[in-house]
C-alpha cells in the first residue's frame, strides 16, 4: 500500500481546498501540516475528534449571500460577467461561451479541463469562452494535488484570465486589505496551475494572465464590480515557498514503520481510535505552530495545545520570538533574562538585552 | 513590540497572570463613556444585526434588525441608534470655554467631549461603514430617512475618522486600550478577543489567567464581542428566529430576535464596563490632558461644522487632502510616542534599551559654569552623569529631560560611562541659574534625544491648486441625489 494512503486510513482522500492553498504559503515549513494534506487527511475531522475543534464555523447568512452573489454573476451564462470584462478589459466581445465543466462525472473533470482547455490553446480563434468550476492539479511538495478552485477561467482567442468571485463589499474604490490579499493568494494559486497546465500540453505558459479579475458587491449594493489584481508577487511567492518545501517523499521516509492517522472509522464512520492514541502518533511528526495558524489551519488548537505544553517561544508570535533573538524555549529565554541561565556561544548579546530589559523593568516597577 | 514587552509576555505566561508594560494610562478616560457594540450580519459588508449601547452600565439599550434583509428596518435602527447617540454627543456643545490664541482670534471650545468605547478595531472599521451607508441620505426626495440618519452617518464617520489619530481618546478600542497598558500571556492575534484579554489581566478569583483566557474562547460562554456574530449561533439560533419573523412579523416574532441577540451582546457589554474600569483604575499620565484638549478643539470645530450645514464627509480624500492627513497623522503619531515616553519611565524605558534615552545619577555639577566673553557670554551649565545603560548617542546631540519641563542640554562627551552635559536651556534669564534649574550631585535624571518639539504642518497647495501629476484641482464635491439613493441591500 501506498505509504500516504496508509497514513489516511481507508477513507477518500480530501483535495486541497482554498484555506489549505492559504496555510501552504503562510507557513511552508510545517511537516505535520504537509504530510496530512499531502496525504489527504481530513484535518476538520481529525481535530474534532482529538477533541480540538478549528473555531471556523461559516455562518448560514455568509453562505447564502456568497452563493446569492455568484449566482448573479454567473446568471445566464455569466451574461453579467461579460459586461463588467467588457467594459473593464475594453473588450470587443459580443457573445460568449459558456462551458460548465462540472456537468461532467467528477472523476473526468480534470481530464475534460485539460481537453477544454488544450483546444481553446490550440486552435486560437476569437471566440470568447468561460470555463466555470475547471479542475486543475498542480504538484505540491512531489505530490499531486487536486483544486477545485471556485472560479471561472476567461478565455479570448488563446489568451487566458482567472476570474475570481468574492462576496466581500468594495465601499469606494476600497476593500478589506486582509480579504484583497487572501484572494490574491489564492488566485496565485490559480494561475499557477493554469499555467503548468499550459505548459504541460506543450503551449505557452504565459498565456495566462498575470492579472487577475476580481468580482465583489459595490459600495452596499449586490451589483458586481470587476477589478484587476496584479498577482505577480504572490507568484513569486507561492513558487519560491513551494520549491523550497521539504519534499513529502523525504517526510515520509523518517518515519516509524506503521505511523497512521487513521480514525479507524465503524460502519457509520464513527471514530473509534483512542484520541489519546491518534494524538501520539500525531506528535511523531513535528509542527511548526505560530498564531496565524489560527486563522488558517484545522489544527491548530491541537498545535498550540502541543506548543503550550513544551512553552515554545513561537506562542507569542514571530515578532516576539524575534525580540527574543530566537530563543525557543520560554523557559531559556526568562533565564537568560534573570541570569540564571548561562548564555551558550552566540548567545551574549541577546542576553546581555535580556538582562538590561530585566533590570530596566525591575527598576520602573519597583 | 520591544524585548521589554517580550519579556513581559513570557512572565505573563510563566505567573498566569498579565503584566504591567506601562506606570500610567496613556488614554483618557470619560467620567461618562458611551459604550457602543455593534453586531452584523454575517456576510453582508455593512448589514447591522443589532447593537448595544449606552452610558449607564445598568441599563443598556438593545437596538434590534429583526430581518437585516431589509432596508426599511435598517433604517429604522440607524433611527434608533440616533436617538440615543445624538441626544450624548450633542449635549456636550452646550457648554464652552474661550480660549485666547497668541497672535489670534479668541476661540471657543468644548469644555468636555463625547467618548465612545467600542470593542475591537473591526467594531471601529464597522462603525466607519455604518457613517459611510447613512450620511449621504436625505429626509426629502424618493426614499427619505428620518432628518436623524444622515446626521449619524456624519458623527460615526467623524469619530471612526478620529480613531485614527494617534493619541486621540474621542472613540477608544478597548482591546487595543488594554493592550498598551497590559502584556498578556497570548499573542496579539489572539489579544483581539475581548473576552481572552481580560481573562489574562483580570481572571476571575482562584483561576489563572491562562485558564481564564482559555475558557474566554468558548463562544457558547463567550459570544463574540462582534461586529462578527459566532457561525453557531447564526446557525442554531438566529438563522431559525428570522426565518419565523419572515413567515409572520409578529411582535412576538420580534421578541424572539431580540432575545436571542441579547444573549449575544450581554456579556460583551459586562466585559466593556470591566475594561473602562480597569483603565480607569491606573493613574494617568500627565499629558493626557494636553491630548484631549487637543480632542475637544477638533470635536468644537466639527459640531460648528455640522451647525454651520456644512456637507457630509465626501466619499473619498482628494489630493491635497490627502497629503494633508497623513502629514497630520504622521506628526501626532511621532509627538504621542515622545509624550508618552516623557510621561512613563516604563515607556522610556524601551529607549533606553536601544541607547536613545538614559538614567543616571549626577555625579557633579558646574552650575555657574560661562561660554564666551564679554556680551556674548552666556551660561552654561555643566553636569556629569554616571549611567549603567548602554548610551548610544554621540556627543553634540541636544537632549531633553521628562524631570524637567524646557529643559535642554547638549553632550559634550561620552567616556566609561561618564556623560557630561552642558544646559543650554531652561535655566531662566539671571546671571546665576534659577533654583532647581541645574539638577545637583547625587539627583537621579533622566535624558533623551526624543524631543516633542513644535513641527510646522507640512507645506501642501490649496486644493485648487492641485499639480497636474496628482490629477489636478479636484472637483467639488456636491452631495447628489444619487449618493442619497444609494442601494443598501
Amino acid at each position: 500500500m501506498n505509504r500516504l494512503d496508509e497514513l489516511r486510513g481507508p477513507v477518500p482522500s480530501r483535495p486541497h481546498d482554498a484555506r489549505a492553498i492559504a496555510a501552504l504559503a503562510a507557513n511552508p515549513g510545517c511537516a505535520r501540516r504537509a504530510l496530512m494534506d499531502a496525504a489527504g487527511v481530513d484535518k476538520d475531522r481529525t481535530a474534532r475528534h482529538l477533541g480540538f475543534p478549528a473555531p471556523f464555523g461559516q455562518s448560514q447568512f455568509a453562505i447564502t449571500r456568497g452563493n446569492v452573489f455568484e449566482a448573479l454573476v454567473k446568471e445566464n451564462g455569466c451574461a453579467e460577467l461579460l459586461r463588467l470584462l467588457r467594459e473593464l478589459l475594453g473588450l470587443p466581445v459580443a457573445q460568449v461561451g459558456y462551458q460548465d465543466v462540472e456537468s461532467v462525472g467528477s472523476h473526468l473533470r480534470h481530464s475534460h479541463t485539460r481537453t477544454l482547455i488544450d483546444r481553446a490553446a490550440r486552435e486560437n480563434d476569437d471566440a470568447a469562452v468561460f470555463y466555470d468550476h475547471p479542475l486543475f492539479s498542480l504538484e505540491i511538495a512531489g505530490h499531486t494535488s487536486y483544486l477545485e478552485p471556485d472560479v471561472v477561467a476567461f478565455q479570448l482567442g488563446g489568451r487566458f484570465r482567472i476570474v475570481e468571485i468574492k462576496s466581500f463589499g468594495v465601499i469606494d474604490g476600497q476593500a478589506e486589505p486582509e480579504k484583497v490579499a487572501a484572494a490574491a493568494r489564492q488566485a496565485a494559486v490559480y494561475v499557477l496551475a493554469l499555467r503548468t497546465l499550459l505548459a504541460d500540453l506543450g503551449h505557452d505558459p504565459e498565456r495566462v494572465s498575470h492579472d487577475v479579475v476580481l468580482v465583489c458587491p459595490e459600495n452596499f449594493a449586490n451589483r458586481p464590480t470587476a477589478t484587476l489584481v496584479d498577482v505577480r508577487k504572490q507568484l513569486a511567492v507561492l513558487k519560491r515557498q513551494l520549491a523550497r518545501m521539504t519534499r513529502v517523499d523525504r517526510l515520509l521516509e523518517g518515519l516509524p514503520q506503521g505511523l497512521t492517522f487513521d480514525l479507524a472509522p465503524d460502519p457509520d464512520g464513527v471514530p473509534t481510535r483512542s484520541a489519546e492514541d491518534l494524538a501520539g502518533a500525531l506528535s511523531q511528526v513535528p509542527a511548526r505552530y505560530a498564531p496565524d495558524c489560527l486563522s488558517t489551519c484545522d489544527m491548530c488548537m491541537f498545535c498550540r495545545d502541543e506548543a503550550r505544553g513544551c512553552g515554545s517561544t513561537d506562542l507569542l508570535g514571530r515578532q516576539v520570538r524575534d525580540q527574543l533573538g530566537g530563543v525557543s524555549l520560554m523557559t531559556e529565554a526568562l533565564g537568560l533574562a534573570e541570569g540564571t541561565v548561562e548564555p551558550a556561544e552566540g548567545q551574549e548579546e541577546v542576553a546581555r538585552l535580556l538582562r538590561l530589559a530585566d533590570r530596566l523593568r525591575e527598576e520602573c516597577l519597583n | 513590540m520591544s524585548a521589554l514587552t517580550a519579556l513581559a509576555q513570557l512572565r505573563a505566561i510563566r505567573d498566569g497572570a498579565a503584566q504591567r508594560i506601562t506606570t500610567v494610562r496613556h488614554c483618557h478616560l470619560a467620567p461618562r463613556p458611551m459604550v457602543f457594540i455593534p453586531l452584523r450580519l454575517a456576510g453582508e459588508t455593512a448589514a447591522p444585526l443589532a447593537a448595544m449601547v449606552g452610558t449607564d452600565p445598568d441599563h443598556p439599550r438593545l437596538l434590534v434588525v429583526p430581518q437585516p434583509r431589509n432596508r426599511d428596518l435598517r433604517f429604522a435602527f440607524a433611527a434608533g441608534l440616533a436617538e440615543v447617540l445624538l441626544p450624548y454627543v450633542e449635549g456636550f456643545g452646550k457648554t464652552t470655554e474661550t480660549v485666547e490664541k497668541k497672535g489670534g482670534e479668541p476661540y471657543e471650545r468644548c469644555l468636555d467631549a463625547p467618548q465612545i468605547l467600542v470593542p475591537n478595531r473591526s467594531a471601529a472599521a464597522f462603525v466607519a461603514l455604518l457613517g459611510r451607508s447613512t450620511r449621504f441620505r436625505r429626509a426629502d426626495g424618493p426614499y427619505p430617512v428620518h432628518p436623524s440618519v444622515p446626521l449619524l452617518g456624519r458623527w460615526l464617520t467623524y469619530f471612526a475618522d478620529r480613531s485614527q489619530q494617534p493619541g486621540s481618546s474621542l472613540l477608544l478600542v478597548a482591546t487595543e486600550a488594554l493592550s498598551m497598558h497590559w502584556a498578556t500571556g497570548q499573542s496579539g492575534l489572539e489579544d483581539a478577543n475581548l473576552a481572552a484579554q481580560l481573562g489574562w489581566i483580570a481572571p476571575p478569583p482562584g483561576m489563572s489567567g491562562r485558564r481564564a483566557a482559555e475558557e474566554a474562547e468558548d463562544p457558547l460562554l463567550w459570544p463574540p464581542a462582534g461586529p462578527t456574530t459566532d457561525p453557531g449561533f447564526d446557525n442554531e439560533v438566529l438563522g431559525p428566529a428570522v426565518r419565523a419573523y419572515e413567515e409572520a412579523p409578529t411582535d412576538r416574532a420580534v421578541e424572539r430576535v431580540t432575545q436571542a441577540l441579547r444573549t449575544q451582546l450581554e456579556p460583551t457589554w459586562r466585559l466593556m464596563w470591566r475594561a473602562a474600569r480597569l483603565l480607569r483604575e491606573l493613574p494617568e499620565g500627565r499629558r493626557v490632558k494636553d491630548r484631549w484638549e487637543t480632542d475637544r478643539g477638533s470635536f468644537t470645530r466639527f459640531a460648528e461644522r455640522i451647525a454651520e450645514g456644512g456637507p457630509p464627509q465626501a466619499r473619498r480624500d482628494g489630493a491635497v487632502g490627502a497629503a494633508a492627513r497623513l502629514a497630520g497623522l504622521e506628526r501626532a503619531r511621532a509627538s504621542y510616542d515622545v509624550q508618552r515616553a516623557y510621561d512613563d519611565p516604563l515607556v522610556m524605558a524601551e529607549y533606553r534599551l536601544t541607547g536613545e534615552a538614559f538614567s543616571g545619577t549626577v555625579t557633579g555639577a558646574d552650575p555657574e559654569h560661562t561660554e564666551g566673553e564679554g556680551r556674548s557670554r552666556k551660561l552654561r551649565p555643566l553636569i556629569t552623569v554616571r549611567t549603567e545603560d548602554p548610551v548610544r548617542l554621540t556627543a553634540g546631540t541636544t537632549v531633553g529631560s521628562p524631570d524637567r519641563r524646557g529643559h535642554a542640554a547638549e553632550i559634550v562627551e561620552i567616556a566609561d560611562g561618564e556623560i557630561t552635559l552642558k544646559i543650554t536651556k531652561g535655566m531662566g534669564r539671571g546671571k546665576t541659574p534659577a533654583p532647581g534649574a541645574v539638577p545637583e550631585p547625587g539627583e537621579r535624571v533622566s535624558y533623551t534625544s526624543l524631543t516633542d518639539d513644535f513641527q510646522s504642518s507640512a507645506a501642501l497647495p490649496d486644493p485648487e491648486r492641485t499639480p497636474w501629476t496628482h490629477g489636478g484641482p479636484p472637483e467639488e464635491y456636491v452631495p447628489s441625489d444619487d449618493d442619497a439613493q444609494e442601494e443598501w441591500s
